[in-house]
């Protein structure tokens, strides 16, 4: 028996809370049965940061399908159950030897997520977003039918589900494929620029490394000229540890992050304290100029260290901007978002900047070019910036992360992908508008 | 050496579900049943992936009492440990009112495991070794009008286990009750809990682990339910029959 009832839920930044009714099912006929009773959507860790996975009529809380079906260590494709967290595919697959092939900032996500936000990590402009790696994927469509879908069977589904944000169906397993590596270490590798044409050229010369992805101080700028750091990485073969590390080149580390026990006061991410801690960073990581071996929890994670990290911006919580700028106009676009945030005062705690490869899929963020990403404390002044960011970004022919917007005005985001049209088509067709519903699609009208 | 085993009776509950990772990742085998038998075989499937262990699955209904002969003749082997996990609050509007609603309240809660358990302590007696959990409530402390069915069954399972105890001490058997105060569980989904003192099954399952260890007779998780129910069974009768609880 699965009840429905009432809890208060945001996504990972903490605005907007909203009270839903939210369901736990056990099976999959009772999902069967709740998506027969009305309109959904389906939630898996509440790791995207808006409002992309509630619905306050019903929200179906997946946690109770999170295990591990099955792995074939010849083809290294895994199935599992949608609400499956990357954390424990890592823990069980890692000592053997696999890791995912592409992996956002936390490995706090679950599979269903990844797939529905088509989440890209460090890797985008050379190995693509997670799509690539995704062989199948069941899901429930709106008349409660159990399809698999693929690039060989049900095609279209499979291509709209991906970056399709739970609004296709709910997915319930997938096969993904894992990455065979040989250590559990990443080489990397920090290089130092001083302004935007710097960030960038050093972004085009390492875009053979595997992993790249830029720190920006975004705060202190004198003359435009910033702080900012580039880290780029490989994983490192067993041949390039030393002697003590190769004994366990796999080493699997279960670390008990901190935890933050509660809300800090509002008022205590103040500007002085942003200011103070990006310099800190900067300071720790430019002398660290060599190449070093980072182990891969504090590569790809280093905020999981701190569980709840979120709890530091205080109750109302903070929103995430990102938007992507294609590659001709990166750079005067880039430019314009930094001078604007510099003419507003809003200070960014954590500001990270990436190279895109090309686009792909039907719905996905991802197109060629530039990606930059903020995280702003919420509050009425950050709104009117990021309402003007959203003018800079459409001028320069951008678009906007959906897994991150948690306050996109609808005109904003119809303008920014003529994709949209077709996608609310599919929508249509497959009789998923009415069914499949979160408070970020009612916002947008998607 | 041996591997250590442990049977875990209603593998599917979410304690369960915590003390079975727990005991995997301490490299115990697993033997497992519940009443499910498609989400059992995705429980062990999961849990092999997880964990160098072996993992064997049972299908069991507790209340078909004629099956648990069935079920000891079939176990790979006869476990190091026994959990019993299996519990049912029900509705207590609907226990107070329809016989069948209150005899699968008890049934479920008292009779089945109890049957169950002494089976399994004739055989450890016998062996001289063992170890047998049985996760009660501290609902079964003092009756209260909000789910005194539950509450009784459960006090009955209690005061089962802590007989056995006694009976078994001789023949290196420990008999350990678990006391969970409020969890977050499936079966408290629909309850609003006390946050202060309530916790999560992985906390559970970390405390029956160390009561394993430490060879503890009466687990209560979390520790502060202990201090809990002392004061509540400090309140006279007379002043308890009026409370709200």
């Amino acid at each position: 028996m699965s009840y429905l009832i009432k809890e208060k839920i945001s996504g990972w930044g903490g605005y907007p809370t909203e009270i839903v009714n939210i369901n736990y099912p056990n099976n999959i006929q009772e999902i069967i049965n709740e998506i027969k009773k009305g309109n959904t959507i389906a939630r898996g860790n509440g790791r995207a940061y808006g409002d992309s996975a509630q619905n306050k009529d019903k929200t179906i809380n997946m946690k109770n399908f999170n295990k591990i079906l099955s792995f074939d260590k010849n083809s290294g494709i895994l199935e599992v159950e949608a609400g499956v967290i990357l954390e424990d595919i890592i823990n069980t697959f890692l000592p053997k030897g696999w890791f995912p092939y592409v992996t956002p900032g936390s490995k706090f996500v679950t599979v269903g997520g990844l797939i529905c936000a088509d989440v890209h990590g460090k890797n985008h402009h050379k190995e693509g977003s997670f799509r690539n790696y995704v062989e199948w994927i069941d899901i429930i469509n709106a008349h409660g039918d159990i399809l698999r879908c693929s690039r060989k069977e049900n095609e279209e589904l499979f291509e709209w589900t991906i970056g399709g944000m739970g609004l296709t169906g709910i997915i319930i397993r997938a096969a993904i494929k894992l990455r065979s590596i040989e250590t559990s270490w990443i080489k990397e590798k920090t290089y130092i620029a001083n302004n935007l044409d710097e960030i960038l050229d050093i972004f085009e010369k390492t875009k053979s490394s595997t992993y790249s992805v830029a720190w920006l101080n975004a705060n202190k700028r004198k003359n435009n000229k910033y702080q900012s750091l580039i880290m780029t990485g490989e994983h490192a073969l067993i041949n390039e540890l030393d002697h003590s590390k190769r004994l366990n080149p796999l080493k699997l580390i279960k670390r008990k992050g901190i935890k933050i026990p509660f809300y800090f006061p509002n008022w205590f991410l103040n500007i002085l304290l942003v200011r103070i801690f990006n310099l800190i960073y900067y300071f720790l990581n430019k002398n660290s100029r060599k190449e070093k071996l980072k182990y891969w929890n504090n590569y790809f994670y280093p905020l999981d260290n701190i569980l709840e990290w979120n709890k530091i911006y205080g109750k109302k919580g903070f929103v995430q901007y990102q938007c992507v700028i294609p590659l001709q106009k990166s750079k005067i676009g880039l430019e314009e978002i930094l001078d604007e945030i510099q003419k507003s005062k809003a200070d960014s705690y954590l500001t990270t900047l990436k190279r895109f490869g090309k686009q792909d899929g039907n719905f996905s963020f991802p197109m060629e070019g530039y990606t930059i990403a903020f995280d702003f404390p919420t509050n009425k002044k950050v709104f009117d910036l990021l309402d003007k960011l959203d003018k800079i970004t459409l001028k320069f022919g951008g678009r906007f992360y959906l897994a991150k917007d948690a306050r996109m005005k609808k005109n904003t985001f119809k303008d920014s992908d003529e994709r949209i049209k077709n996608f609310i088509e599919f929508r249509n067709k497959n009789n998923s508008f009415n069914k499949f519903k979160s408070s970020q699609s009612l916002r947008l009208e998607l | 050496m041996k591997r250590k085993s442990i049977l875990i009776v209603g593998s599917l509950s979410d304690i369960a579900k915590s003390v079975a990772n727990k005991f995997a990742e301490h490299n115990y085998d697993l033997l497992l049943t519940a009443r499910n038998l498609e989400n059992l075989k995705l429980q062990a499937n999961d849990l092999k992936s997880k964990y160098n262990v072996n993992v064997d699955y049972y299908k069991l209904d507790i209340l078909n009492i004629d099956d648990h002969q069935k079920l000891i003749s079939n176990l790979s082997v006869i476990p190091d440990i026994v959990l019993c996990a299996v519990g049912f609050m029900g509705d207590q509007k609907d226990s107070e009112n329809k016989q069948i609603s209150r005899s699968e309240v008890i049934r479920t809660n008292f009779e089945g495991p109890v049957h169950l358990m002494s089976e399994f302590a004739n055989l450890f007696e016998k062996r001289e070794s063992g170890t047998i959990i049985g996760i009660s409530s501290v609902a079964g402390i003092r009756g209260k009008k909000s789910n005194y069915i539950y509450g009784s069954a459960k006090s009955g399972l209690t005061t089962f286990l802590s007989g056995l105890r006694n009976r078994l001490y001789e023949k290196n058997v420990n008999v350990i009750t678990v006391l969970p105060g409020t969890v977050y569980t499936k079966m408290t989904l629909n309850l609003k809990l006390p946050k202060l003192i309530s916790s999560y099954p992985d906390k559970i399952a970390q405390d029956i682990f160390n009561g394993v260890k430490s060879e503890k007779n009466v687990v209560y998780t979390l520790a502060i339910w202990k201090y809990i129910m002392k004061i509540i069974n400090l309140i006279p009768e007379s002043i308890f029959k009026k409370t709200n609880l």
